[in-house]
């Protein structure tokens, strides 16, 4: 039976309920295991010796000392993890990011590692390694980077889709491209025209746990990894590949997951806690200390973004144009990209043009965080239209509602909108009380609209009946935040029984076939579409075993409210089966009834936000506090309401935190100077206010149950609706985020100095 | 290095251990008593995932030595609940959705706890600002302060 995942417009009596989530208790009593709460049987800990420069060539390694220190187990370096990669430049990177091979490319650059009895035997024997460096001139500023003269992070990169090969190699690693129509003609038309660079600095996801796994790698070439991450069978792949394993002899199971936000979407330690096993012969657990966590993860770019934006007297956009440059870390990456397609999805242009370039920087290699590289384009954008509106004279609702993207627009990046959210979005803001609030003193308001692809990818889920009617749903995208509630809602709505029959659980390796990781905002998009699929396929059953029972056709029997129903007058003596009473029988029926599926979940609906911020401005200090936030965003369907208004509230709350306060800060010897919690200050709950949430569902055309994907989004406009609000608040434009206090002084001062 | 005996209370129990000297209390509690609900955030006192209760006073328990609860009582997430009967800050994160990944969840329980003893009537502000030793990343705070609101009022109908 082919499954039509086409929206049908059904009532629900699940979907879109609040039950309590299934791994609820465990985290609530500590009982959660999460990626350093798992331990084996004669477990060695493991620990990583990092590169304290920005950029050296590492001459030679010595770890005699630190092997012969009495309990340590296995020491390594790049060259117990040989080159594998076969020509897959991107796994070469993954592989040399993990342990340098031939230069330290960023402060923290993994170079050797240890597995020892213990973790002060393990400190200890990093100390005894003793790496000789030449250290080289490095670059951590993504424009200074970009200049011809800036220090080569590598000699082999040659700027890609320019339309010659460049004679010289430069940090700049690729040229994209994005638009339609002609941006000369469409500036011509205008009668207003903004033009400004905004800078924003590097930020990390944050999230609480750090990178933490077991990985155990036994003599017959059969291993087991016990890993925190948003990818489990990504995760395998990549380990696999990298070691030389057979996939399927490596089990990975994703334990409960701290947070990700991005982060944990590829390898960082897990080869190396996997080689140190195969060497010392045991198990070992490696855990990053939260200064690891900073300086040798995956944080996100830092950019420099230069926007035009032109506009006639009656607020059409007649043309727009931006160009962006964000830091990839040492390592090739397609964040500018992303930004150069996302900077203008929200507007409906006939003239637009972006232009993204890739930068290598000394700075560890950028990895996405949650809509990665659209904040950063919005904040640009959506700071350049509101001065645009208020040049005209136009509100700077009824100008965004004027030139907003619609069903049928061709979108900057290429494709044509279906049915999409941002004119609701904006509608709903524009009537919103928070709009109409009255404002004191120093206090300024801003919003602004943001955009994310969402993604569906390859999913796999299982779905069993038991012998008592319960249902056990084996999924395979990570829950990061409530996916077992929404996935156990979606499979009780299909089959018609009550929640609490359903138990999900995130499967292994070896237990279902492969998923994409949960990124793209994909995880309740693509698990509970082959959730729907997997649950039609056991009804199917249910259905065949009902008319096996009664020696009825199966096209006679029906499937309503978790009951079998034979239809037609015919059978009216014939009373319902349930799916408990088709369950006990299965036995004698034909056996354990399940369903399962496989498939690619394409069609993710793309995604809008308008967010509203007041803000009171310090003009002494330049202190910024939010005092009012309102989210509104369209989900296409809220599954599980609440853990939707939870992700539109986290969002924000990281933009909030990402706009006003946190940044890399590193210094002239290119080392990150503030590598914890203390210095790196994300927001915590006496800085916030509420953070109130609006759901719109437009449906999304291409899921059953018109679910759109709704992680990622809300992190989108915090950063232009508060340099909106904070603009507004002080009168004067910021142009470079965070706007930590003393940017906001430095803006008034040069205001009033002219 | 010798270990230092230590007897102490957990949760009620006696319990003795030997740690190290320079071995913190939460490294004891996690790697050598098992009760791994206190997380390692920071190690450094600034996430307060590891908190506990020492003798009536919230901790990060990174900031303790092992040594250090000699003859003390502590209380960890693992006892806040009194057999399957959930403590009403347990159940109200629950009913609240108060948590998203969970991993800071037992250091919240357990701050607002001890905030609840001291003020069990707390205005928005004083939960705010005794709960802002601890992160999360995840929530916005939003569900969590209320979540603490709720279950304050259950408690004081108690």
């Amino acid at each position: 039976m082919n499954f039509d995942p086409r929206f049908s417009g059904r009532k629900f009596a699940s979907v879109g309920t609040r039950p309590i989530r299934p791994d609820g208790v465990d985290k609530v009593t500590g009982r959660a295991r999460y990626g350093a709460d798992f331990n084996m049987a004669g477990q060695l800990v493991g620990r990583i010796l990092r590169s304290p420069h920005a950029h050296a060539v590492i001459k030679s390694i010595d770890t005699s000392k630190a092997e012969k220190l009495a309990g340590v187990k296995a020491v390594i370096t790049a060259k117990d993890l040989p080159d594998l990669t076969d020509g897959d430049a991107a796994m070469y990177d993954i592989l040399d990011n993990c342990m340098a091979r031939k230069k330290a490319l960023y402060d923290g650059h993994a170079v050797a590692a240890v597995a020892a009895i213990d973790a002060r035997i393990a400190r200890q024997a990093l100390k005894l390694i003793e790496v000789e460096y030449e250290v080289l001139p490095h670059v951590t500023d993504v424009d200074e980077a970009a200049h011809h003269h800036a220090p080569l992070i590598n000699d082999q990169v040659f700027t890609e889709g320019l339309e010659e090969k460049p004679a010289k190699p430069s940090n700049v690693t690729k040229r994209t491209q994005f638009g339609h129509g002609d941006v000369h003609k469409g500036f011509a038309e205008a009668d207003f025209v903004v033009e400004r660079s905004f800078k924003t600095e590097q930020t990390h996801q944050g999230y609480i746990e750090p990178h933490a796994c077991v990985a155990s790698v036994n003599a017959d070439g059969t291993a087991d990894l016990w890993v925190c991450t948003q990818g489990h069978f990504v995760y395998r792949q990549h380990c696999a590949q990298l070691l030389g394993l057979e996939a399927s002899k490596l089990r990975v199971t994703s334990s409960e997951i701290g947070g990700g936000f991005g982060g944990k979407t590829h390898v960082w330690a897990e080869p190396v806690a996997l080689a140190l096993s195969r060497k010392a012969g045991r198990p070992v657990k490696l855990v990053m200390t939260r200064d690891e966590v900073f300086r040798a993860s995956g944080p996100t770019s830092a950019t420099s973004i230069d926007v035009k934006i032109g506009a006639r007297k009656d607020g059409t956009i007649t043309a727009a144009e931006a160009t962006l440059r964000y830091s990839c870390g040492p390592y090739a990456g397609s964040w500018a990209e992303i930004g150069a397609m996302t900077a203008f999805a929200c507007y409906k242009l006939e003239n637009v043009k972006t232009v993204g370039y890739e930068v290598l920087v000394n700075r560890p290699k950028t990895a996405a965080y949650r809509a990665p590289s659209a904040p950063m384009a919005a904040f640009a954008v959506e700071s350049a239209v509101d001065e645009l509106a208020h040049e005209i004279g136009m509100d700077a609702v009824d100008f965004r509602i004027k030139n907003a993207a619609q069903e049928g627009t061709r979108a900057s990046y290429g494709p044509v909108y279906g049915p999409i959210g941002i004119g609701p979005t904006l509608e709903a803001v524009k009537h919103h009380p928070h709009m109409k609030a009255p404002l004191k003193e120093n206090q300024g308001r801003g919003m602004a609209c943001g955009f994310w692809f969402n993604f569906g990818g390859q999913t796999c889920t299982d779905l069993n009946i038991g012998m008592d009617g319960s249902v056990s749903l084996a999924v395979g995208t990570v829950d990061v935040g409530g996916s077992r509630a929404s996935l156990s809602l979606v499979a009780a709505e299909e089959l018609g029984i009550d929640y609490s029959h359903v138990k999900a659980i995130v499967a292994d390796t070896s237990s279902l076939g492969y998923n994409d990781m949960t990124d793209g905002s994909r995880g309740t998009f693509s698990s509970s579409m082959a959730t729907i699929s997997a649950a039609r396929n056991a009804i199917k059953i249910l259905r065949e075993r009902a008319a096996q029972t009664w020696d009825i056709p199966v096209e006679d029997v029906i499937w309503e409210k978790g009951h079998a129903i034979a239809k037609g007058e015919k059978y009216g003596n014939l009373s319902p089966l349930s799916l408990k009473e088709i369950a006990a029988a299965s036995g004698k029926t034909g056996g354990p009834i399940a369903g399962h599926s496989e498939l690619v979940a394409d069609g993710a609906g793309v995604s809008f936000a308008t967010h509203i911020c007041d803000v009171e401005v310090d003009p002494e200090t330049g202190s910024t506090r939010v005092i009012r936030y309102t989210v509104v965003q369209d989900a296409g369907k809220a599954v599980h309401p609440t853990y939707v208004e939870g992700q539109y509230q986290g969002g924000a709350a990281q933009g909030i935190g990402w706009a006003l306060n946190e940044e890399y800060i590193y210094g002239k010897d290119g080392r990150l100077q503030n590598a914890g919690f203390l210095d790196y200050r994300i927001p915590v709950c006496s800085d916030l206010p509420m953070i109130d949430t609006q759901i719109l569902e437009i449906p999304n055309p291409n899921h059953p149950y018109g679910v759109r994907g709704v992680g990622e989004t809300s992190i989108v406009p915090p950063l232009a609706a508060i340099a909106n609000a904070v603009s507004n608040a002080v009168g004067v434009r910021m142009t470079h985020i965070p706007m930590s206090p003393p940017r906001i002084l430095a803006a008034l001062d040069a205001e009033r100095e002219g | 290095m010798a270990g230092v005996a230590v007897s102490t209370t957990i949760n009620g129990d006696a319990v003795e251990y030997l740690c190290q000297p320079d071995e913190t209390l939460l490294e004891v509690l996690r790697d050598r008593l098992g009760l791994t609900g206190a997380k390692e955030g920071c190690g450094t006192g600034d996430c307060g995932a590891c908190s506990v209760i020492v003798d009536g006073r919230l901790v990060c328990s990174c900031l303790v030595l092992g040594a250090e609860a000699e003859g003390r009582k502590v209380e960890t997430i693992e006892g806040m609940a009194h057999g399957d009967q959930l403590h009403p800050l347990q159940q109200k994160f629950l009913e609240h959705a108060a948590l998203q990944c969970g991993v800071c969840t037992p250091g919240f329980l357990i701050a607002a706890k001890d905030l609840l003893e001291k003020n069990p009537s707390p205005t928005e502000e004083e939960i705010r600002f005794g709960l802002a030793g601890n992160l999360c990343r995840c929530t916005g705070y939003d569900k969590i302060v209320r979540a603490v609101q709720d279950a304050a009022n259950v408690m004081k109908g108690a």
